[in-house]
């Protein structure tokens, strides 16, 4: 069997997909969610490069060093503003963020 | 295109990054903010403006930067807008003991987010910079450390917001693979006949993504946790410069890059619009919270917006535009107002703490008004005149039973505008509210004298430049 490009994007989607449930399903813990951040950016790269190998245009991977170097800033963001939450909660289950409602 | 010709197109943002990265160093040096610091700032974020406004028009960066009128036109809006924004925060911090000199540096970084993505003209471009402006604004709804719920409002911010550029980006991947390149006038080239179905699929994804930034239904859920969370003046901030921005970015992806699919992405933009306008009418009845409140009212007034993008061509890209300026100009004076309010120390935030505000405070209490007569759209304040150039430009375009559905939406929306009045004029006072700080009242009051009957002068001013601003966005 060759390997194609549509094998690729089945892989990428299906990431995709874990990630976004895993943001939506996921009732236990913030640093869950942000793994499925990470997993939905990553998925992305998956798609940006096997684009770039069969157009034949390094742009794609030019763009995947651009998402890689973003998803760092962002997990560093994150991770602090988890830090701060913390201070306040004494936990991070998704469920402490229930102050404000309506 | 000579490095030098590159740098004065990339003048105004040359001017922030250095600005904001020197001033990090300074306040680094310093462990703390100052007068001369926030000055400094401002007065970065106004040249930002003056130049951009100055300076010539061209494409930079391989097609990454495209300076025209468009991009100028929003340049100059956000980085005033952003210029307000910091006395208003500084103060606000500073009587809270927590004036800290990150908070000009986040806003300026920010502004230079917001200020790339007017100008994006390639798909790197457009996510990067919606990162930069997305990464400040989480930092700045988290940055009242002496509040609960300022911590959970950035959390709620930060997974909500990266969900939403997780989405874009996917989209951006697949605009990239099946139009073969992730510059807009080349997709454009692909894209002459209508969109593909991997390309519409990318379209209809970076649609959401950008739906999430500027709060459309049914995208809309972190909002009002997240306008309830964050301290006011980061409120204003945030619900009305960066709307803009990525409202000018969709607009100009949308025809620059797909407007040969515009009958394939229509429906998309009118059904987001209704829902908008609807949820931002029902949901807007329930709340007590005027911080809330105006997050539902903020909702609604996108979907307005999204109506005139939905319309197309030059006259719905103008109506957007005039829209977005005068909603920024009501939004940041209504938080400003709020920001202005406290009792005993306490800021006022809920329905029954404005009981009698326009007998104990006439002026705050007469600019209030304004701004939810102005919201509501009631002529002659300036709400009326972004929805008159709306509903013209969707009866031009054939949308009006769009148009009528969304005016009914006005009308349910006019309850809960009506109450707040009618608590603020005849409802008995609970009790004193502390003097209103100088910055917040000049803010509140300017604001007011432009929502009426400066309006009427600067809506001279406003037309022609929100018609070849959209006449450059509309050029593909």
């Amino acid at each position: 069997m060759i390997i194609g490009l549509a094998h690729y994007l089945t892989v990428a989607a299906i990431l995709f997909t874990i990630g976004v449930l895993g943001i939506f399903v996921n009732r236990r813990n913030v640093i869950v969610i942000l793994m499925s951040i990470e997993l939905i950016l990553l998925a992305v790269n998956i798609n940006l490069v096997s684009f770039s190998v069969f157009l034949h245009d390094v742009v794609g991977q030019i763009y995947a060093m651009f998402v890689l170097t973003v998803a760092a800033a962002e997990a560093a963001v994150g991770l602090a503003i988890l830090v701060t939450f913390f201070r306040w909660r004494g936990g991070i289950e998704v469920d402490d963020a229930s102050v404000m409602r309506g | 295109m000579t490095f030098q010709n590159a740098a004065a197109l990339a003048g105004p943002e040359l001017i922030l990054i250095i600005s904001a990265l020197s001033l990090l160093v300074w306040g680094a040096f310093q462990k703390s903010t100052s007068v001369l610091f926030t000055v400094a700032s401002m007065a970065a974020l106004v040249a930002a403006a003056v130049v951009s406004a100055m300076g010539p028009f061209g494409r930079a960066f391989s097609g990454g930067l495209i300076v025209d009128a468009g991009s100028v036109f929003g340049k100059v809006v956000i980085y005033l807008a952003s210029a307000v924004a910091i006395p208003l925060g500084e103060r606000w911090f500073a009587r809270r003991n927590m004036a800290r000199f990150e908070y000009p540096v986040l806003v300026m970084l920010a502004a230079l987010g917001m200020g790339m993505m007017v100008s994006a003209g390639d798909l790197i471009s457009l996510y990067v910079s919606i990162e930069l402006q997305s990464l400040a604004l989480y930092i700045l709804a988290a940055f009242h450390k002496g509040d609960e719920k300022s911590a959970e409002a950035g959390l709620k911010y930060f997974v909500l917001g990266a969900l939403s550029s997780g989405i874009l980006l996917y989209g951006a991947s697949l605009i990239y693979g099946f139009a073969g390149s992730t510059r807009f006038e080349v997709i454009a080239a692909a894209m002459t006949h209508g969109a593909g179905l991997g390309a519409l699929f990318g379209l209809v994804f970076v649609i959401a993504g950008l739906a999430f930034k500027v709060s459309a239904a049914p995208f809309h859920m972190w909002t009002p946790d997240v306008y309830e969370g964050a301290p006011t003046p980061v409120v204003g901030f945030f619900a009305g410069a960066p709307k803009l921005a990525a409202m000018v970015l969709l607009a100009r992806i949308l025809t620059q890059s797909f407007g040969g699919a515009i009958d394939q992405w229509r429906q998309v933009l009118i059904v987001m619009a209704l829902i908008s306008v609807a949820v931002g009418a029902f949901a807007g009845l329930a709340q007590n919270n005027l911080k809330r409140l105006w997050a539902y009212s903020s909702i609604a007034g996108i979907g307005y917006a999204l109506i005139g993008l939905a319309a197309g061509g030059q006259a719905g890209i103008q109506s957007m535009l005039v829209y977005m300026v005068l909603y920024v100009i009501d939004v940041t004076g209504f938080f400003a107002c709020l920001a202005a309010l406290s009792r005993d120390g306490k800021p006022m935030e809920t329905m029954a703490d404005f009981a009698g505000l326009a007998r104990e405070r006439p002026a705050l209490g007469v600019a209030m008004t304004v701004f939810a007569l102005s919201a509501l759209g009631l002529p002659p304040m300036s709400g009326l005149w972004g929805k008159y150039y709306v509903f013209k430009a969707a009866a031009g375009a054939g949308l009006i039973p769009v148009a009528a559905i969304a005016l009914v939406g006005s009308v349910v929306a006019a309850f809960y505008y009506l109450r707040l009045i009618k608590v603020m004029w005849l409802d008995p006072s609970p009790g004193a509210t502390d003097a209103p700080p100088l910055e917040a009242t000049v803010v509140t009051y300017a604001a007011a004298l432009f929502a009426f009957p400066a309006v009427l002068g600067a809506l001279i001013a406003l037309d022609p430049l929100a018609q070849t601003a959209a006449a450059a966005l509309a050029l593909r």
